[in-house]
């Protein structure tokens, strides 16, 4: 590197953006579009599906054959750069903790490759501490943020059916698709045992919505993105608009390492490092948006530290990294006989699950506070690398076209096998709500910086009694459908105390959410109810940082109306000459 | 974008991306991109510069030798030989897969390499000579000897390990290859419209789509 310097920007933005995921691209498209003069700040590259995606690539034209390498934990074809690790850029943990913290480095961040569920919170999501004492309530109702739902419903398309569940609210929806065969079995076995099984809320058009946008053609690959923007990425379905309109520009490979205030304490812009030449820059701006997602916008709180705010940015209340929560997670699968064998025919249908259990107990009749969904898969899947592997543990034991085999072999015999139990798989995930606890966070680790001489997080999360007692319910509960499915479990059957019942790793489920968290009192919360600084009210921050508690949903269709929500605001208040 | 439109395509550009970014551009796009994505042809998927770099480095290096990759050659036709359905694994390639994937996962490397030199030296005791120069009738007397982990003499465990990897190896090399997904029958990963389970699946299996599905769920009408 030669001489150090910072470059500064001379144009004066009227809002700074960090982040192109759901949070940072929804607020791009609302100020954008609106005449704003915006400036996005992405720490990855530029990523557009209809150029970037691996749709309809086969496994053959991957050399690893679709497995996953450290760039693509979800596989070779994943919409996903990076994942669980960064080249050069460490997170450590304290006193043996686990947290996974899953990072995007792209335009769009994790929506490109995400699952597409999209379900509103309900009404008691927003006050889970008057029902159950735990936690907070949010400072906003379902009432609140109920319009921006049916504007996103409508501005980005989902499927689904209005169902009249009082904690599952309707919806806008577009028509879901028909169930798959072994989703008709499960429905038939769970309805047995009283287990709802609704079509699920997919963010996935099943039929096209507006000219800029190609509706599904079922390939089921929604993971790999979509070149037709037929679902729900950030990338194409609200940054590319948002670039459209000529109000935005898009700073790619832009790692933010601080935010900027004046002495009047107020937020003036952005550093970042430009990964490319190494540089330092800084962009100056009216407003400072977070939508770097809930861990990274604490980290950057975290790190812009001034005399003004010694301890942090936003964070005179000291709870900035605090209330880190991630969906709880346990899963269970198998196979089934009855599909052994099977016609062919091809069953893609989108990519995801046709239907879902929504929460369906009450937790006051349980030892646990807090619910669960329960999402499925199985069937005829593109073969990847790992197919036919483990046959000796099969073929033994059931028998093929009715001979029963010796377990392992070789030959045509096991050609025969491999084509017999293709398409039987079948299983299921919980994902619930955990309790948001002050005693589990991030924090900045004192002694580690990344490549660029950012300091790094340290994570200190844990798991206490409830959320174990609801992984046990879980694997209880898929155990009662599997066994009415008349399904042979073929892993997570020996889940149990020794392994707080297969309760995945905090972070592993990738809903990381409460880090800045909003609410009434500054003493308590970092934000207020609209998403805005209590000690700064030209910063605002609309990705999961700000959630109070995340329900037993999963959290992006709420970061879109929240972020929506914070938008108008800012447009409004910049009107008010407020900000 | 017209859902017929953009699925032609697809289907004509293969790649795509030319066509579709015409029909779907934008305005003045105003990106400052110093972006590490470059498309290598020899590559086929999108990869990150960082994912280039690794794979330029694994696809160079040669980790078994000409003696081990006969011997993997002949194993994997005995695993996955021709039959009336589909060809062999080394007509799939798969011996150049597992030459690949080694490199690529590491962690299969000893376990391959060992167990290679633990069949050639069975091999070796029991005919005088190594796996590769065996009669084919004694091959299949040696693979047999550890191909049935619950019947193999414990004294042959190791080799059972070792063919339990290898059968791993070859059979998701066969099932990923074009011929092995066509002989297994998977008919998805093309543009098509999602009716439902086929009628007569449904009546096989004694289901039926409820009135309520049929109302609600999302109906196309085929072309």
């Amino acid at each position: 590197m030669g001489e150090l310097q910072i470059k500064k920007e001379t144009k004066q933005y009227d809002a700074i953006i960090i982040g192109s995921g759901a949070g940072g691209g929804m607020a791009a498209y609302v100020l954008a579009k609106a005449g704003l003069k915006v400036c996005m700040l992405e720490a990855g590259p530029n990523y557009d599906p209809a150029v970037n995606s691996d749709q309809l690539k086969n496994p053959w034209d991957s050399p690893r054959r679709g497995a996953s390498t450290k760039f693509r934990p979800f596989g070779d074809f994943d919409g996903c750069y990076w994942g669980w690790e960064i080249d050069g850029e460490p997170y450590t943990h304290a006193n043996g903790t686990k947290w996974e913290w899953w990072r995007a480095r792209m335009v769009g961040g994790r929506t490109n490759h995400w699952g597409r569920i999209s379900l509103r919170f309900g009404p008691k999501d927003f006050k889970r501490k008057s029902i159950d004492g735990l936690g907070d309530d949010w400072p906003i109702g379902y009432e609140d943020v109920k319009p921006y739902y049916d504007k996103i419903d409508q501005l980005i398309g989902v499927f689904g059916t209005n169902e009249g569940l009082p904690n599952d609210p309707d919806g806008i929806f577009l028509p879901p698709p028909k169930p798959r065969l072994h989703e008709l079995m499960l429905k038939k076995a769970a309805g047995g045992i009283n287990i709802p099984v609704i079509p699920s809320r997919l963010s996935i058009l099943t039929k096209p919505i507006n000219k800029d946008r190609g509706a599904c053609f079922f390939c089921a690959q929604c993971n790999r993105s979509c070149k037709v923007y037929g679902d729900f990425s950030s990338s194409s379905v609200l940054v590319k608009p948002a670039l459209a309109t000529g109000n935005l520009d898009l700073i790619t490979n832009a790692m933010a390492r601080e935010i900027l205030t004046g002495n009047d304490g107020l937020a003036t812009g952005v550093s970042y490092v430009n990964k490319t030449d190494m540089l330092e820059y800084q962009v100056k701006g009216r407003v400072v948006i977070l939508g770097a997602s809930a861990c990274e916008s604490a980290r950057l709180l975290l790190n812009s530290k001034s005399t003004r705010h010694p301890n942090g940015l936003a964070n005179s209340s000291n709870v900035v990294g605090k209330y880190l929560h991630d969906s709880t997670g346990a899963g269970m699968g198998g196979v089934l006989p009855q599909l052994f064998g099977r016609k062919r025919y091809n069953e893609d249908g989108v990519g995801g699950m046709h239907v879902y259990t929504p929460w369906w107990l009450d937790n006051k009749k349980l030892d646990f506070p807090r619910g669960y969904h329960i999402e499925y898969w199985g069937g005829m899947q593109q073969p990847a690398y790992g197919i036919g592997m483990g046959i000796q543990s099969q073929n033994g034991k059931f028998a093929v076209n009715g001979k029963t085999k010796e377990p392992g072999g070789y030959g045509a015999s096991l050609k025969e096998d491999v084509r017999f139990f293709y398409g039987a798989s079948f299983g299921m995930a919980g994902r619930g709500e955990a309790i948001a606890r002050a005693d589990s966070y991030c924090e900045i680790d004192p002694n580690v910086v990344d490549k660029y001489g950012i300091p790094v997080l340290r994570f200190n999360t844990t798991y206490t009694d409830y959320e174990i007692k609801q992984a046990k319910h879980m694997h209880e509960t898929f155990q009662e459908i599997m066994h009415q499915m008349g399904a042979i479990i073929t892993w997570g059957g020996d889940n149990g105390p020794q392994n707080n019942w297969g309760l995945a790793n905090p972070g592993n489920i990738i809903h990381e959410a409460g880090t800045v968290r909003m609410g009434n009192d500054p003493k308590t919360s970092a934000l207020n109810k609209w998403s805005q600084a209590h000690d700064c009210k030209n910063l605002f921050c609309v990705d999961g940082g700000q959630f109070v508690s995340q329900a037993d949903k999963n959290i992006t269709w709420t970061i879109l109306a929240l972020s929506m929500r914070a938008s108008e605001y800012i447009i409004d208040q910049m009107k008010k000459q407020n900000i | 974008m017209d859902r017929r439109k953009s699925i032609k395509a697809l289907l004509i550009t293969g790649a795509s991306a030319g066509v579709l970014v015409e029909a779907c551009k934008n305005a003045d796009k105003k990106i400052t991109d110093a972006s590490s994505v470059s498309a290598n042809p020899f590559l086929g998927p999108d990869r990150m510069a960082e994912e280039i770099k690794h794979y330029e480095k694994v696809a160079a290096e040669k980790f078994f030798d000409d003696h081990e990759m006969k011997t993997i050659r002949v194993l994997s036709d005995i695993i996955i030989p021709k039959d009336e359905v589909s060809g062999s694994a080394t007509e799939a390639k798969v011996p150049e897969f597992i030459e690949f994937i080694v490199n690529d996962m590491p962690e299969h490397q000893l376990p391959l390499r060992g167990g290679l030199r633990w069949l050639d030296m069975q091999c070796l005791n029991k005919y005088n000579h190594a796996f590769v120069d065996c009669t084919t009738q004694q091959q299949i007397e040696m693979v047999d000897a550890i191909a049935y982990p619950n019947k193999a003499k414990p004294e042959m465990s190791q080799g059972v390990a070792f063919f339990n990897k290898m059968r791993d190896l070859v059979v998701t090399g066969f099932y990923t290859s074009e011929m092995g997904v066509k002989d297994i029958g998977y008919m998805g990963n093309v543009p098509n419209q999602w009716n439902g389970v086929p009628d007569e699946v449904l009546k096989q299996y004694g289901l039926a789509y409820s009135e309520k599905e049929l109302k609600e769920c999302a109906h196309y009408d085929k072309a």
